[in-house]
């Protein structure tokens, strides 16, 4: 099972750690942003080489996660229609609703739910079935926006009829502001996840290290990369610093991807959106613009999905249960916290969204703690 | 009143009929043409049951249902895994096969031809175990009902006498092998899907596992537990195991065999090829100082066998490749590729 990566060199891991180790003086608090950089702390047993003073907690950044009960009701309303196709990622068909009922409930009932590995595979199945509205429950965040925002393009450009949009997307930069403007909040600095800045740029993230005053290191997925950037995360606060670094120029540039971004910006547009835990985020979402919304799937079907105000920190509907999810996603609780951790909240009963998704911090703990 | 019959349709009919199950004479024609010369009894006589001379010593029994998409895969089908998936269940307990049945549970609309194919595939695998076919039965479902076949085979198999092969005889300190490289079988068939957009030239490990587990017996090696890994892979059978043992376990990542094909497809759709199925693959638990021995045994058959472990302590841990311990976990049913 050996990649013969340079990222994974147990020579290298084991440098980083030590300088950590050396170079830290006092208890510091880091957020890695993305579901992808948990699981691979975890995945590696990275945390067990961290020095005791240096605290990590968890960001949001599991596109899985924060997709808003009401969306998956939304999509599972929409999948249960006999004349619909609803297509989605894999894990997103696992996660519950307000109903405890799931995607993958859904198509066991017969609802026609279709797992696809790239949005461009709607556009197959919207010809194969021109009597059928195909149905993209479109989620992820700005890493996967662009090949939606792609998708949008070509169905609008062939005239596709029959294609219909849910777009669930999630704009991470507001989550971090979200984060450091909480009360409570402990975080001092960010893991920010490389292949976020890979289309959008490392410079989005100057104005919130300026403004927070909190340094921000971007970083790839694989061991080195992490312990790197944890390590250039804590020389800056020791020195007091607050810059942008980017620990993944191999993967990461300032501008991001430039045709990514135009794309982009042609058919979304920034929008107010609830994310699970977090609340309604202000710009925390995409919403397709004109003339790419006549493909939005709520317009298309009729009723909309509710879109509560900014700043309602709680949902409609989210029900009462000891799942402190919520506290997780914020970083303001470790999963261990819960009292329905590993007991009545598990991958395959799981509560809350975290415990869904590979990504999700509650479902690493349990996979991977011993 | 045979005067009165239906004028019988054209021999060698073009797809599988209701009436193909319906016990008249589709079903004899299917069974007497197709069904007999490939299983039939030499005295070409059809009995309700099939009599097996009586054997003294303990005998193992096993039976499991077969449900493929697509029904012909890279390195196999639905037929020849139904008989090496019996034919190894039975291997794990250190059986022979000595006789199998086949139920085959047909689609109305199943294209004759992929019928055939799959029944002169269950005849060849049949073979190559040494097994006979010795009793079966035919159903046809209407269309829609079916994913074109289902089978069932259950398997009768010697055990040689003073065999305790299982879990309860795994001891603490004993070595923990495999027999191949793990997780072609999974990606092969999710790649012939052709739903995840990438191509492979992997083909499963579909293979029977008799040879291999006799050679290990031959050479007078002290086989603890073996398990077969298929659905939920080497992943769920270190968890089964050591629930049924009351041990831990603890194996090294670097040391598990992965083709670096699957552990790119793996690595790229969120899988973990530790819970990946196999068809041709096991694992084997051995007192330590044995390790050797077998491993040069299971490289007769598979060059990539590997010692990956030990039993120790008393939970299912994975040393990964920087040397530091986490939990292995259980694959969770359905595979399902995450999102970015």
């Amino acid at each position: 099972m050996s990649r013969p990566s340079p990222y994974r060199r147990p020579e290298r891991v084991h440098q980083l750690a030590a300088a950590l180790k050396r170079e830290i003086t006092r208890p510091w608090t880091l957020m890695e942003v993305c579901g992808g950089q948990t699981h691979a702390i975890l995945r590696h047993g990275l945390d067990q080489v961290l020095p005791e003073q240096l605290e990590l907690i968890h960001g949001p950044g599991c596109p899985v996660c924060i997709t808003a009960e009401a969306a998956i009701d939304r999509a599972q309303e929409l999948a249960g229609r006999p004349e619909v196709i609803l297509c989605s990622y894999g894990d997103m068909l696992r996660v519950p609703g307000s109903s405890a009922r799931t995607l993958l409930d859904v198509r066991a009932a017969g609802g026609d739910v279709r797992i696809v590995t790239s949005p461009s595979d709607l556009l197959a199945i919207a010809q194969a079935h021109p009597a059928r509205t195909v149905v993209f429950f479109a989620v992820g965040f700005e890493t996967t926006a662009p090949a939606t925002a792609l998708l949008a393009h070509q169905a609008l450009g062939l005239g596709l009829r029959n294609l219909a949009l849910l777009v669930c997307h999630g704009r991470v930069p507001p989550a971090m502001e979200a984060i450091l403007a909480a009360p409570e909040c402990r975080v001092q600095g960010f893991l920010a996840a490389g292949h976020v800045c890979t289309v959008m740029g490392v410079d989005e993230y100057q104005p919130i290290a300026q403004r927070h005053g909190v340094p921000i290191v971007v970083t790839g997925f694989e061991p080195v990369d992490l312990l790197d950037g944890l390590l250039q995360g804590v020389r800056q606060l020791e020195r007091g610093e607050s810059r942008v670094i980017n620990a993944y120029p191999r993967a990461s540039q300032a501008a991001g991807n430039g045709a990514a971004r135009a794309l982009m910006e042609r058919v979304f547009t920034p929008v107010d959106q609830h994310w699970r835990g977090l609340g309604v985020l202000s710009g925390g979402g995409f919403q397709l613009r004109p003339p790419y919304d006549a493909l939005d799937a709520e317009r298309r079907f009729g009723a909309t999905m509710p879109r509560p105000a900014a700043g309602n920190r709680t949902a409609p509907g989210e029900p009462a249960s000891p799942c402190i999810s919520g506290r997780v996603l914020q970083g303001l609780a470790r999963p261990s916290d819960c009292p329905a951790f590993g007991g009545c909240c598990t991958p395959e009963r799981p509560l809350g969204a975290p415990m869904v998704s590979a990504e999700g911090a509650c479902a690493a703990y349990h996979r991977y703690r011993a | 009143m045979d005067s009165f019959a239906c004028p019988l349709p054209p021999a060698g009919d073009a797809t599988v009929l209701l009436g193909h199950g319906g016990g008249g004479s589709l079903s004899q024609r299917l069974i007497e043409q197709l069904l007999v010369p490939a299983f039939g009894p030499a005295d070409g006589v059809l009995r309700d049951a099939a009599v097996l001379s009586a054997e003294t010593g303990p005998l193992a029994f096993t039976t499991d249902s077969y449900v493929v998409r697509p029904l012909l895969f890279p390195g196999g089908d639905i037929g020849s895994l139904a008989v090496f998936g019996t034919v190894n269940d039975l291997a794990m307990v250190g059986a022979s096969a000595i006789a199998l049945s086949l139920s085959l549970i047909l689609e109305e609309g199943l294209p004759m031809p992929l019928l055939q194919q799959v029944v002169a595939s269950i005849r060849l695998a049949a073979q190559r175990c040494g097994v006979p076919v010795v009793t079966g039965d035919t159903k046809v479902v209407e269309r829609g009902k079916g994913d074109g076949i289902y089978i069932n085979t259950a398997g009768i198999g010697r055990v040689e006498p003073g065999l305790q092969i299982g879990p309860k005889a795994v001891r603490g300190g004993d070595a923990i092998l495999v027999s191949g490289d793990l997780g072609r079988h999974g990606v092969a068939i999710l790649a012939a899907r052709q739903e995840l957009g990438f191509r492979t030239e992997l083909h499963s490990d579909l293979a029977p596992l008799q040879e291999p587990v006799r050679a290990l017996l031959a050479a007078g090696l002290e086989v603890h537990c073996l398990r077969d890994l298929t659905r939920g892979g080497l992943a769920s059978a270190l968890h089964e195991i050591s629930r049924g043992a009351g041990l831990g376990v603890l194996v090294q990542e670097n040391a598990i065999p992965i083709a670096p094909e699957v552990d790119a497809a793996c690595e790229l759709l969120g899988l973990d090829p530790l819970a990946m199925a196999n068809e041709g693959r096991f694992v084997l638990f051995l007192p330590a100082h044995q390790a050797d021995q077998a491993l040069a045994v299971l490289q007769r058959f598979q060059p990539s066998a590997a010692s990956i472990g030990s039993v120790r302590g008393e939970a299912v841990l994975l040393e990964t490749s920087l040397g530091l311990q986490r939990r292995l976990e259980l694959g969770r049913g359905e595979s399902l590729p995450r999102i970015c």
